[in-house]
């Protein structure tokens, strides 16, 4: 997947986000001097290579009473784990679902889930919807509530320069 | 704020994704049978109120070069903020959120290499005399999150 100097300015001018005007696109490739239609293709396709996921309002979880949340983990059979993670990462209250390796013998699981809701009863409602979904495939799980934030510096992007 | 019908309807559909075209506000207010000019009012309110925290492009961090990787250490209590502080001294040290869980904390490495990773984590254990249990990511499932406003 090729980004060009171009892609890493529109990127490096992007990534705080759009400015919120009829014409977004216009004043965003005015401040880079491109076109913009020029603009617009690129964009369109690095959103066609995955560069770029959606354009889109990420809201805030906690403004809208998303209070709790917690990491749950999975012990998958490995020879299900692609097909039964795609299906809990379509679930509505999980925000991020991913294979990892397991750290045996201490740490035997594979799949982890991000779950949200509006309390851990409900947190503990949808684990249980996931335990349900996975079945036999799984051989067991736990959940990580965060008690504190430690650190958050957010992760930005730093494209390098060509 | 307290968010009203037309701002959760809002919230919903611009987690979708914002055409892109010339006029997409204009575009989007159509669908939603909204004038444009009150759309782009709400969105900038709720981006001040801090509802909507972030509005635009979402980068694959990975597609753009660079090495990520969740990380754990089991940390005995009363080193906790020690440990913690020595963590998050590393400038590749993104987020660090303290768990209930003998694993108490998780923390995210970005660094520009693959390698840098394991030199980081290496380092780590090396400063706090504890192990950092490293959790790379095989695979992503995603289907995209839809919070229901």
């Amino acid at each position: 997947m090729s980004i060009d100097a171009t892609d890493r300015r529109i990127i490096a001018a992007t990534q705080a986000g759009l400015p919120l005007v009829p014409e977004p696109y216009a004043a965003v490739a005015a401040g880079l001097s491109l076109p913009e239609a020029e603009l617009c293709e690129r964009l369109r396709s690095l959103q066609a290579r995955g560069v770029i996921r959606r354009i889109a309002a990420a809201p805030d979880h906690y403004a809208l009473g998303l209070v709790a949340n917690g990491m749950s983990v999975w012990d998958v059979d490995d020879a299900q784990v692609g097909a039964l993670g795609a299906r809990v990462g379509a679930l509505d209250c999980v925000s991020h679902c991913y294979e990892r390796p397991r750290a045996l013998p201490d740490w035997p699981y594979n799949l982890f889930a991000m779950i949200h809701g509006t309390s851990r009863h409900e947190v503990e409602q949808k684990r249980a919807q996931i335990s349900a979904l996975l079945g036999d495939a799984c051989r067991g799980g736990d959940i990580l509530y965060s008690t504190r934030i430690l650190k958050k510096t957010g992760l930005r992007l730093r494209p390098k320069e060509g | 704020m307290t968010l009203d019908a037309t701002d959760r309807l809002i919230l919903n559909r611009l987690q979708e994704g914002l055409p892109i075209a010339p006029d997409p506000f204009g575009t989007v207010a159509g669908e939603l049978g909204l004038d444009t000019t009150d759309l782009i009012a709400r969105l900038a309110r709720m981006k001040a109120a801090r509802v909507i925290t972030r509005f635009g492009p979402f980068f694959d961090a990975s597609a753009m070069g660079g090495a990520f990787c969740l990380c754990a250490m089991a940390v005995p209590a009363d080193e906790f903020e020690a440990v913690m502080t020595k963590v998050n001294a590393y400038s590749q040290v993104a987020h660090n959120y303290q768990r209930d869980h003998w694993l108490n904390m998780w923390f995210v490495l970005a660094t520009e290499t693959e390698d840098e990773i394991g030199s980081v984590a290496a380092s780590l254990a090396r400063e706090t005399g504890y192990d950092v249990l490293r959790f790379p990511k095989l695979r992503e499932f995603f289907i995209g999150f839809r919070v229901a406003a």
